[in-house]
């Protein structure tokens, strides 16, 4: 059902972003530019080794510094907290839950367990104060023999969390399937790969920051932080302190990135507020520093993906069998697998037969794992690196295995093996779009004139199909509470906390559209728990639909609310009404209209003008839900790439994709989310590495070891839009994560494609110019 | 901690006496002290180019000085390279159309950067103005929208397939 889908007023137009005035010049208001009056600040003392006993901590040459007003170990903060849980993963078993968390305090205990662990907490009237102080003070540490590494996890009889019996912190073995062995047993062929992925972080460019304080004569706990979700932090923070939640306040005004970190209270955070609310005199601002954030700020990757596929000798797939192995570190937020997910999605756009997945996460002595734009992404990076393994060992073209396997319009609706339900997606739509932008043949004629030339040029492919809006526990729905007030200027309180994502314009524009109003007179309100509703927040690829779609209902109430009252204003049926620019009037006799300023005061304060039995005043509260699980988009990525074989060094050419998230709401920040995954995913591949030694210590904690991508290296982004609708009235599906989901396989793929002729077959990120020109150096040889 | 010394700056035309550490940051006296909070820190080590100001109409990292060195120069800020009637210069209009900020974070840095770069160089190359930007980073946009806006604002094509809101 390939369609084209008109444009409305505002969705679907590229409206520029009602936020950038105030961003561009300087006006936006991140949590660190809060100052309160007797604002303290926080330093932490944390742990340089990565595991070992705390044998002694002094802090008195730390406590006697002018303006150090007081200093918190594990043993002052952690007996105090009443519940570390967070709302999104539900309670853990102890609970009555079923989400196994790692054993998480505040501080460390009586143990560290990674290197940047926090130790002891400091309060002083500067941050310059604090980190004096936090040099003061002396903590012993009885070293033991870090555990990094999940292979050496899984085999030490040692614990990263003493006391414990594994260090599996979740598992999920491959199903028993006796006719999947059959079947592999007379498979015409069978192929087994390892894939891995080094561990990366989000790398929001604000790093972490709160200030907390707590008045205990009014009893109220007020927070301001760089989080993605104020409800779940102040549910969090009422868990922690025992200050019943109504008393808890949090408020996220401009919040710079998260990519996933910013989602769950991390147990720094969780310091601060039990600090703040020992301490109760003073707010105190905690504002992490890079270092702090490299190496302490959870981080995102590092999987090992075991796969075997059983297929034709057309290439035809009949089934796979595919493992997990993640390194979820020491304090993962949430319980940090993401292989139940990886498992299930990981058929993706192609008619496997059957799938069977398993998984097993285990815990180091290293950073927790966090989620990262895409966090069950290793099942593409395995799926889509493994279909041109098998392409080459069966002698057939990447793409035309692809168009082997692919799911066609007309296997709609779709059910995977593993029971997914797709009804609107176009992998193979999407598949020969980005092939045509590329132009195929003229890069293969490039590729073989420069290949005479000893150049190594490659392309590459990969397809997704992306979980949007996933749909489960609080993420099930969103709310709008909307009101007009007297003015007729609209106010909509959402969940949603933007962190990029151009909410500020995007419902507006769903909201303008479909009330029938400017955008001018259309507010969001978020990132504020008094004004806006309970909810989940921004994250997984759900705002555009699950906020989008509450904005949209609560939009059309208010309209049908409004027409109801200048209907009858005016001597008139509703059914004859229109609405335009933010005046209501009579079909075909504009001369009969009243404007929203007009109407607005009638609700309020005449109620002898409303119709017989009507409610005062213009609020409405509605909510979406979502019809399933999930709300599938999809994209088809190409690119292509020259490889330098003095150095290694990858260049990118271009980079193709062809995407559809259904109908737009706004086609410009579509192509932002697009470029701004890809380019993330280009660093997972070429640049980004966060790299541990053996005894635990992280080896990339400046931006001059970790090095993300910066604008020299980039090509420009070209992207094609398919358009079909998801189910549902408003046709928008998620597309936030994909960019970096596919990005990875693809640039692989590419760099395969150059090399595999001088018998480099790669497999493992990262895919740097010494990891290059090491495995060309090893083919020669060999 | 030592004694705290006088430092006297103009900051976007306007003249302020501090009384501060020496070993206090630029950035921190900026920000705290004269609360201009759009020059952000994003490493303090020099390497993200967030917290670029001009300081005698060159672009440098404040997180890398002391205020105390800077005693008696001109400094300008994100919020001084912004005109004053409420528009944006030609670079942050730029920025705007071509969707060129999504956190914001990082975004004064490359305004202060890009502003400074272009009044110096008005006819770049493509590959001027990458290198040119390659000073600062941001992990939202892939650079996409601000290579398009530096283009935009330098006079130099952008690639005919970029959705952007030049029409809105």
């Amino acid at each position: 059902m390939a369609s084209t889908i008109s444009a409305g007023r505002y969705v679907g137009q590229a409206v520029k972003r009602l936020e950038d005035p105030r961003l561009l010049s300087g006006h936006g208001r991140y949590v660190d530019d809060v100052q309160l009056p007797g604002m303290l600040h926080v330093a932490f003392v944390r742990s340089n080794v990565a595991r070992g006993t705390i044998v002694s901590i002094d802090t008195s040459a730390a406590l006697a510094l002018p303006g150090v007003r007081a200093i918190y170990t594990g043993a002052d903060l952690n007996p105090r907290v009443g519940m570390f849980w967070h709302t999104m993963m539900g309670p853990p078993p102890e609970l009555g839950g079923q989400t196994p968390y790692a054993p998480l305090t505040p501080l460390a205990g009586g143990d560290v367990r990674f290197v940047g662990d926090p130790i002891v907490l400091i309060i002083a009237e500067n941050r310059y104060i604090a980190e004096d102080a936090a040099d003061l003070v002396e903590v012993e540490i009885d070293v033991q023999q870090a555990i990094v590494g999940w292979e050496t996890a899984i085999d030490t009889d040692q614990r990263v969390h003493p006391g414990t019996t594994t260090n599996v912190g979740q598992e999920f073995p491959l199903p028993e399937g006796p006719e999947v062995d059959a079947l592999f047993a007379g498979a015409p062929h069978v192929f087994t790969r390892r894939f891995s992925q080094c561990r990366a972080t989000n790398v929001p460019m604000e790093p972490r920051g709160i200030i907390v304080h707590y008045d205990q004569y009014v009893g109220d706990l007020q927070i301001w932080a760089a989080t993605q979700s104020v409800s779940e932090w102040k549910a969090t923070s009422s868990r922690l302190t025992g200050v019943p939640e109504h008393r808890v306040k949090v408020v996220a005004n401009d919040v710079g990135g998260g990519f996933g970190q910013k989602m769950m209270m991390t147990r720094d955070e969780a310091a601060v507020v039990m600090a703040a609310h020992l301490f109760g005199e003073a707010p105190i601002k905690w504002t992490e520093d890079r270092r702090e954030s490299l190496m302490a700020a959870n981080q995102g990757r590092e999987e090992i993906i075991d796969v075997t596929f059983a297929v034709t000798d057309e290439g035809v797939l009949l089934g796979a069998k595919v493992f997990f192995w993640e390194d979820i570190g020491a304090y993962p937020a949430s319980a940090g697998s993401t292989a139940g997910m990886a498992g299930a999605v990981f058929p993706g756009p192609y008619k496997f037969p059957v799938v069977l997945p398993g998984g097993s996460s285990v815990y180091t002595n290293t950073v927790g794992k966090a989620a990262y734009r895409g966090p069950w992404m290793m099942e593409t990076v395995a799926r889509e690196q493994m279909m041109d393994h098998i392409a080459y060992e069966l002698g057939i073209d990447p793409i035309e295995i692809r168009r082997r396997n692919v799911i066609h319009a007309d296997d709609l609706p779709y059910t995977t093996c593993t029971t997914m339900v797709y009804d609107s997606v176009t992998p193979s739509e999407t598949l020969e779009q980005a092939l045509e932008m590329l132009d195929v043949a003229a890069f293969r004629t490039m590729q073989a004139d420069a290949r005479a030339e000893g150049r190594l040029l490659g392309m590459g492919v990969a397809i997704y199909i992306e979980p949007s809006a996933v749909a489960f526990g609080i993420l099930s729905s969103d709310q709008a509470i909307m009101r007009m007030d007297n003015s007729g200027k609209v106010i909509v309180a959402m969940s949603t906390g933007n962190h990029g994502q151009s909410l500020e314009t995007t419902i507006p524009q769903i909201v303008a559209e479909h009330l029938g109003c400017n955008i001018e007179d259309v507010l969001l309100v978020q990132g504020n728990t008094e004004s806006s509703p309970t909810g989940p927040g921004t994250g997984g690829s759900r705002s555009a639909v699950v906020a989008g779609g509450a904005a949209m209902n609560a939009a059309l109430k208010m309209k049908d609310k409004i027409v109801q009252i200048a209907a009858h204003m005016l001597e008139a049926s509703p059914d004859d009404m229109e609405v335009n620019a933010g005046v209501v009037s009579v079909k075909g006799t504009p001369a009969k209209a009243l404007p929203f300023a007009m109407i607005a005061p009638v609700a309020y304060q005449m109620p002898e003008m409303l119709p017989p039995g009507m409610e005062m005043g213009l609020e409405v509260t509605a909510r979406f839900q979502p019809a399933g699980q999930y709300t599938w988009s999809n994209a088809t990525h190409v690119c292509t790439v020259e490889i330098d074989p003095e150095t290694g060094m990858t260049k990118i050419l271009r980079y193709i994709v062809s995407e559809d998230c259904g109908r737009m709401v706004n086609p410009m920040v579509v192509e932002g989310q697009i470029a701004g995954g890809v380019v993330q995913g280009i660093g997972g591949v070429l640049f980004e590495n966060m790299i541990y030694d053996e005894d635990g210590n992280p080896l990339a904690t400046t931006f001059l070891d970790y090095l993300i991508p910066t604008a020299p290296e980039v090509p420009d982004i070209e992207v094609g839009h398919i358009v079909t609708l998801a189910p549902g009235q408003t046709g928008f599906k998620g597309m936030g994560e994909g960019g970096a989901i596919a990005a990875p396989p693809c640039l692989a793929n590419a760099i395969h494609d150059a090399l595999r002729h001088l018998g480099v077959h790669p497999t493992a990120f990262p895919l740097g110019p010494s990891q290059l020109l090491t495995m060309m150096n090893e083919a020669k040889q060999a | 901690m030592s004694d705290e010394v006088v430092v006297k700056l103009n900051v976007n035309g306007r003249d302020h006496k501090v009384l501060v550490e020496p070993r206090k940051l630029l950035s921190d006296v900026l920000r705290e002290d004269l609360h201009l909070t759009g020059t952000h820190v994003g490493c303090e080590h020099g390497a993200c180019g967030a917290c670029t100001v001009m300081v005698d109409g060159a672009a440098v990292r404040a997180c890398l000085l002391f205020a105390v060195q800077v005693d008696g120069s001109k400094v300008v800020t994100v919020e001084g390279v912004t005109p004053t009637d409420g528009t944006l210069n030609p670079f942050q209009q730029a920025m705007q159309d071509c969707h060129g900020l999504q956190c914001g974070f990082c975004t004064p840095g490359f305004v202060v950067s890009m502003t400074s770069y272009l009044d110096d160089h008005p006819n770049p190359t493509d590959d001027d103005l990458k290198i040119a930007l390659s000073g600062n980073l941001c992990r939202c946009t892939g650079y996409r929208g601000i290579i398009n806006a530096a283009r935009t604002a330098a006079g130099l094509p952008v690639p005919a397939n970029a959705a952007d809101g030049s029409d809105h």
